[in-house]
């Protein structure tokens, strides 16, 4: 069956639906200019579960459970369900740590970096910009021939441990389950963690969003990598058209404010914000998807991407319990210290796992 | 004699990248070997940008891409 969703039109279908769903949940409740944001929500999954007790950042996000099952759901009906993995398990999983210990020091995953902008928040310009180089980096090394490695088919059953877990984080969240006095699971009463939309219009527009970014392969790392590679402008025009779909709907939900200081969920500290980032995008080109891409590669079987995922919210935990994340206040005490790390570890990783690039 | 890429199992972007080699060597004929229809995708693009005329069929759990010109 020919895939609608890939073709050019497709993919800009996907951005703009993005784009528009994730403002709209701003507008429904969820967190100023983080109506979808893999990492920070991911970070509150992890709060949720007591990995780590910023007591602002804590609440099982449903559209991170939507967007696994969604994938789930529609790659098992359409044929591109394959259950598989061992491909550079454990270097994937600290991928994913750094990356998100890169995210927090900016606040926001490549998505969340669109909808700031698309937002007014100009910071994320030198978010962007970390982005590219890293993903720049990335490119060099791939150029070169760098590799994690093949991933083998894996038995049915395999692929569908992400998704079960997710569907427990959503009974978690369904019936809000107290383990212990004063215990997880927690849940925000103040600051972005207590703010969001209906856990219903979550759940379904995660579902959404992940089903239609299934179909478009929709990524926002592969998108820049595929013009330094290889010139392709296919990936991009979707984000593309996330960024203008978002700023459309921000003007007409008036959350449109443009400027460096006072932007929501963010700080101005340009060069760990650059830094950051840098981070990141080196991270998700190594380990081959951005934090959204990650997800859904996750809810179609693949175990590497699901272990990319684990890390990263384990990385949350770290971030934060360690001071490396950063808030509105700035930067945290040793998050330009778990940059600093990060790159290192990625760089030796890229450097370290070459194939020879004949096939 | 098409030159055969095996990219099974390789995880995005490198089916790309080793078609990309294959181009670049001025090979004719590529027969490319990947597990997902997203690498098939991704390498019927590069190719037919290079101006391959491509063509896929399954094999077993993987699909084998082919590109001409």
């Amino acid at each position: 069956m020919k895939n609608i969703l890939s073709t050019r039109w497709g993919i800009i279908l996907a951005g703009a639906l993005i784009g528009t769903i994730a403002v709209s949940l701003q507008f429904l409740g969820n967190p100023p200019n983080m109506g979808v944001c893999v990492a920070c929500f991911e970070r509150d999954i992890a709060g949720a579960l007591g990995l780590h007790r910023a007591d602002v950042v804590q609440y099982l996000r449903p559209e991170i459970m939507g967007f696994v099952i969604g994938a789930f759901f529609i790659s098992l009906a359409l044929g591109d369900y394959k259950p598989r993995g061992g491909s550079s398990t454990l270097i994937r999983f600290f991928l994913g740590v750094f990356a998100m210990c890169g995210a927090l020091v900016f606040l926001g995953c490549p998505w969340r970096a669109l909808l700031r902008l698309a937002g007014g928040d100009l910071n994320a310009l030198l978010g962007i910009a970390g982005l590219i180089v890293g993903i720049a980096i990335g490119v060099v090394f791939l150029k070169k021939g760098f590799s994690l490695g093949r991933a083998y088919p894996l038995k049915k059953a395999a692929g569908w441990i992400f998704p079960a877990v997710m569907l427990g984080l959503f009974l978690l969240l369904a019936f809000q389950v107290s383990f212990s006095e004063g215990g997880p699971v927690f849940f925000s009463q103040k600051g972005p963690g207590s703010q969001k939309a209906n856990l219903y219009i979550s759940l379904a527009a995660g579902l959404v969003i992940g089903a239609i970014a299934q179909r478009s392969r929709f990524c926002t790392m592969g998108s820049l990598r595929d013009i330094i590679l290889t010139r392709d402008t296919h990936l991009v025009s979707g984000i593309g058209s996330l960024l203008v779909f978002a700023f459309i709907f921000n003007l007409i939900y008036g959350q449109f404010n443009p400027g460096f200081e006072g932007q929501p969920i963010a700080h101005t500290d340009h060069l760990w914000n650059f830094l950051g980032m840098t981070l990141s995008g080196l991270a998700y080109a190594l380990a081959g998807g951005c934090p959204g891409r990650q997800l859904i590669l996750s809810g179609e079987g693949d175990n590497d991407a699901a272990v990319f995922v684990t890390g990263m919210i384990v990385g949350a935990g770290i971030a934060h319990n360690f001071s490396a994340a950063s808030s509105p206040k700035g930067v945290g005490a040793f998050g330009p210290a778990m940059v600093v790390i990060g790159i290192v570890f990625c760089l030796i990783v890229g450097f370290t796992m070459r194939d020879r690039m004949k096939a | 004699m098409a030159q055969q890429i095996d990219a099974r199992g390789l995880s995005c972007p490198q089916p790309v990248v080793l078609t990309q080699q294959a181009i670049a060597d001025g090979e004719r004929s590529i027969t490319v070997t990947v597990s997902s229809s997203v690498s098939k995708e991704n390498v019927i693009r590069i190719l037919e940008r290079n101006g391959y005329t491509t063509d896929s069929r399954d094999d077993g759990d993987d699909i084998v891409v082919s590109g001409n010109k």
